[in-house]
C-alpha cells in the first residue's frame, strides 16, 4: 500500500528531487515523529555498537536464581542467576547487524531487479515483474523456516542471505513502478540521446531520484529481518549459543518464565523489538510524509472539521505503511 | 473474463513456484535424509515396505537425472503420497495435516476478517474525523503493530491465563483433559471458542493497526478529491458521502493489499500457535522442524502456500467485482 502511495506521491509530483530532498528533511526535522523515531533508532544503535563493550559476561552464572528487578540487577536474573539486563545489552549488537545485514542486502537485491526490470522494459521486465509478484504472494516465514531447517545450520551469513532472499520483493515492485515513471522524463530522454551508456543513466541519473524509496524500503527490510530472526530464534532455529533478543525469548519461554511469573525475563527483549521496530517505522512514516504531500499539507477546512485546528504535521498520524513492516 | 484467467494463470504459475520449491529445498539436507528418517521409523516400529521409495521420490532425491526426480516427485504429490510423521509414527502426514488445518483455518480466517472490518471501520472513521481524538490513538497503534505475533502472544498468555487473571484456559485447542469429544456438539465448541479468544484477540489486535493506518491515509487523501467536493457541494448526506462515495474508494488499496498482510498474519500465526500450543498448522510445522520431520515440514509449507495463494485468489476476483477498473484495463 505504501507502495502505491510513495509512487503516486513521487508520480504526481515530479519536484521531488534529489537536491530538494535535502531542504525537505530539514522541514521534515520539525516533525515530532521524525525525531522520536531517529532517537530510539539511534539510542538502539549505540547500544547496540558500544553497550557490549561494557557489559559483564551475560552468561555469568551466579546463586541469584529468578530475582526480580534490583540495583545489584536492574532486570533481574534468570533462571540459572544469569543477568536479564547484560543479557539484553548484548544480544542488541547481534539482533541490529542481522537486521541491518539482511535488510541492506535485500535492498540491493530489490534495485537490481526492480531498477533493470523496470529500465530494460519487454521481456525481461515481464519476467521479473511475475518473479517479483510470484515470491511476494509466497508466504516467507513458513518459507524461511523450512530453507533454515533442511540447511541445518544456525550460521549468521545463511540467515542473512536466507531472509534477504525471501524480503525484497515489495521493494522490487516499487522500485520497477518509480523507474517506469522517471524513464521517459526530459532528462532521461536527453541523457539517452546524449549517447549516455545505459549503466551511467541508471546510477547517475535514475538511482539517486530514487534514492528516499531506496532508504525507505531499506528500513522496511531492516524491520523485516529483525522480526522474523526473533520468530526463527523464539522457535528454537537460531543459533542457540548466540544471545539475541529472539533467543532471550526462546529461553524464557522454554524455561517456565511464563509459569514462574518472572516477567522481567521475557517482557525486556520484547519490547526492545517493538520499540526498535516503533521507532524504524516512525522514520518511515515521516518519510512517507515527505514523499507523499496529501499527508502532510494543511487542506482548507471542511465544513465539520471547521472546529479543530489546522491539521499540520502532528495529526497526520502514520503513514500507510505498517502492514509491510513484516511480522514474526 | 480477462481479468478472471489472468488472476487464475498468474496464482498457478505462483502454486507450480511453490511446489518446485518445496522440490528443490530438501537438496539443502546434508547427509542421507532418507536413511535417517527411516532409521528414526524403525526405532519407533517397523517402516511400510514401500516408504524409502516414497520419502525418496517427495524429497526429490534419488537417482537418475532432474527431471526423472522431479517427475517422481509431482507423481507422488499427485497420488497425495506424503510420507508418514516421525513424532507420531505411523500417522501419515496428510493425516496430520488434515487434523490440524481446520484449526488454522478458523482461528487465522475468522481473526482476519474481524481485524479488517474493524480496521477498515475506525480507519475510515479516523480519516473523517481527521484531528479528531479518535484520530489521535493511531500513532498508539503503531507500538502494538510493531510488536512481533508471538510477543503479544506471551503477554496475553502471562495477564489472562498463567498470572495475574485467570480468565482464559492456559493454551491447547479445546480442553483436553475432559472427556470431550471433539466435533459437532455443544460442550466441545464452547470449550474450542473459549480456547481460541486469547489467539484470536492477539492476531486482531497486532494486525489492526495496519489496516486502520492504511485506510486511514487513503481516506484523508480521497476526502481532497473532486469528487467528494462535489458529492458535498450536491448536498448529500454526510454519512453517504463518507461510506459510498470516500470510503468505497479509499478501501481498494488496502483490499488489491490483502495479499501481502494476510502472508504476514499467517507467518505472525506459526510462532503465536507455538506459544499457545494451539493444534494448528503452524505449532505442527514447529514440532516437524524440532523433530527434523521433513516429509511432515514439507507437507505444512505447500498447505500454507497453497492456502495463501486461495485466499489471495479470492480477494482479487472481489476486487475486480468492487472496482471495474481493474476489469477493463490490464
Amino acid at each position: 500500500m505504501t507502495a502505491t502511495n510513495v509512487v503516486a506521491a513521487v508520480a504526481a509530483e515530479p519536484g521531488v528531487d534529489a537536491h530538494r530532498f535535502g531542504g525537505r528533511l530539514r522541514e521534515a526535522f520539525r516533525s515530532p515523529r521524525l525525531v522520536a523515531g531517529t532517537a530510539i533508532v539511534g539510542f538502539f544503535l549505540l547500544l547496540g555498537i558500544i553497550g557490549p563493550f561494557f557489559a559483564a559476561n551475560p552468561n555469568q552464572l551466579s546463586r541469584t536464581e529468578l530475582a526480580p528487578p534490583s540495583l545489584a540487577h536492574w532486570l533481574g536474573t534468570t533462571q540459572i542467576g544469569q543477568d536479564v539486563f547484560e543479557q539484553l545489552v548484548v544480544s542488541t549488537r547481534a539482533s541490529l547487524a542481522i537486521g541491518i545485514g539482511a535488510g541492506l542486502l535485500a535492498t540491493v537485491v530489490s534495485i537490481v531487479i526492480g531498477i533493470s526490470g523496470g529500465y530494460a522494459g519487454g521481456f525481461l521486465d515481464e519476467a521479473l515483474s511475475l518473479l517479483s509478484n510470484v515470491v511476494l504472494v509466497i508466504p516467507t516465514l513458513p518459507l524461511v523456516i523450512v530453507i533454515i531447517a533442511d540447511l541445518k545450520s544456525n550460521g549468521l551469513g545463511p540467515l542473512i542471505v536466507v531472509i534477504a532472499l525471501t524480503s525484497w520483493a515489495a521493494s522490487a515492485r516499487v522500485l520497477r513502478a518509480q523507474t517506469l515513471s522517471v524513464r521517459n522524463r526530459e532528462y532521461v530522454l536527453a541523457a539517452r540521446a546524449a549517447g549516455e551508456r545505459a549503466w551511467r543513466i541508471v546510477f547517475v541519473e535514475i538511482l539517486p531520484n530514487e534514492l528516499p524509496i531506496i532508504v525507505s524500503n531499506f528500513i522496511f527490510a531492516t524491520i523485516f529481518a529483525i522480526l522474523t530472526q526473533a520468530a526463527l530464534a523464539f522457535i528454537g532455529l537460531g543459533d542457540p549459543t548466540l544471545l539475541t533478543w529472539g533467543n532471550m525469548l526462546n529461553l524464557a519461554y522454554n524455561d517456565q518464565a511464563l509459569s514462574v511469573g518472572a516477567w522481567w525475563w521475557f517482557i525486556p527483549p520484547g519490547l526492545c523489538i517493538a520499540l526498535l521496530g516503533m521507532g524504524l517505522a516512525l522514520i518511515n512514516f515521516s518519510l512517507d510524509e515527505l514523499l507523499n504531500p496529501r499527508l502532510r499539507v494543511y487542506r482548507p477546512s471542511r465544513l465539520r472539521t471547521a472546529g479543530s485546528g489546522p491539521a499540520g504535521e502532528g495529526t497526520a498520524g502514520g503513514g500507510p505503511a505498517l502492514d509491510r513492516g513484516g511480522k514474526g | 473474463m480477462r481479468y478472471v484467467a489472468r488472476k487464475l494463470g498468474f496464482y498457478l504459475v505462483a502454486a507450480w513456484v511453490a511446489l518446485t520449491i518445496n522440490f528443490l529445498l530438501p537438496q539443502l539436507i546434508p547427509g542421507n535424509p532418507v536413511e535417517a528418517l527411516i532409521g528414526r521409523m524403525s526405532q519407533s516400529g517397523t517402516p511400510p515396505p514401500g516408504e524409502a521409495k516414497v520419502l525418496t521420490a517427495l524429497l526429490g532425491l534419488g537417482g537418475g537425472n532432474i527431471v526423472v526426480k522431479y517427475g517422481r516427485y509431482l507423481d507422488g504429490l499427485v497420488h497425495l503420497r506424503l510420507g508418514l510423521s516421525i513424532a507420531d509414527f505411523p500417522t501419515p502426514v496428510s493425516t496430520e495435516i488434515s487434523q490440524s488445518i481446520y484449526w488454522t483455518l478458523i482461528l487465522v480466517g475468522t481473526a482476519t476478517v474481524i481485524s479488517f472490518v474493524l480496521g477498515i471501520g475506525l480507519g475510515a472513521l479516523a480519516g473523517w474525523k481527521r484531528g479528531s481524538r479518535l484520530d489521535a490513538i493511531i500513532p498508539a497503534t503503531t507500538l502494538l503493530t510493531a510488536m512481533p505475533y508471538f510477543f503479544l502472544a506471551l503477554i496475553m498468555l502471562y495477564l489472562f491465563s498463567s498470572n495475574v487473571w485467570h480468565v482464559f484456559p492456559q493454551g491447547q485447542g479445546y480442553d483436553t483433559n475432559s472427556e470431550l469429544s471433539p466435533g459437532w456438539n455443544l460442550p466441545f465448541l464452547a470449550s474450542a471458542v473459549q480456547h481460541a479468544i486469547l489467539p484470536a484477540l492477539t492476531i486482531v489486535l497486532s494486525s489492526i493497526g495496519g489496516w486502520l493506518l492504511g485506510m486511514r491515509n487513503m481516506m484523508v487523501s480521497t476526502l481532497s478529491d473532486d469528487y467528494v467536493v462535489a458529492a458535498e457541494a450536491k448536498g448529500l448526506r454526510q454519512r453517504r458521502i463518507m461510506i459510498g462515495y470516500a470510503a468505497r474508494n479509499a478501501v481498494l488499496p488496502s483490499v488489491s493489499g490483502f495479499a501481502i498482510s494476510l502472508g504476514f498474519v499467517v507467518s505472525g500465526a506459526i510462532a503465536m500457535e507455538y506459544v499457545f500450543s494451539y493444534p494448528g498448522l503452524g505449532e505442527k510445522l514447529v514440532q516437524a522442524v524440532n523433530n527434523n520431520d521433513y516429509p511432515l515440514m514439507q507437507g505444512i509449507f505447500l498447505v500454507i502456500t497453497f492456502a495463501v495463494l486461495g485466499a489471495n485468489l479470492v480477494v482479487d476476483l472481489l476486487h475486480g467485482f468492487i472496482d471495474p477498473r481493474t476489469r477493463l484495463s490490464r
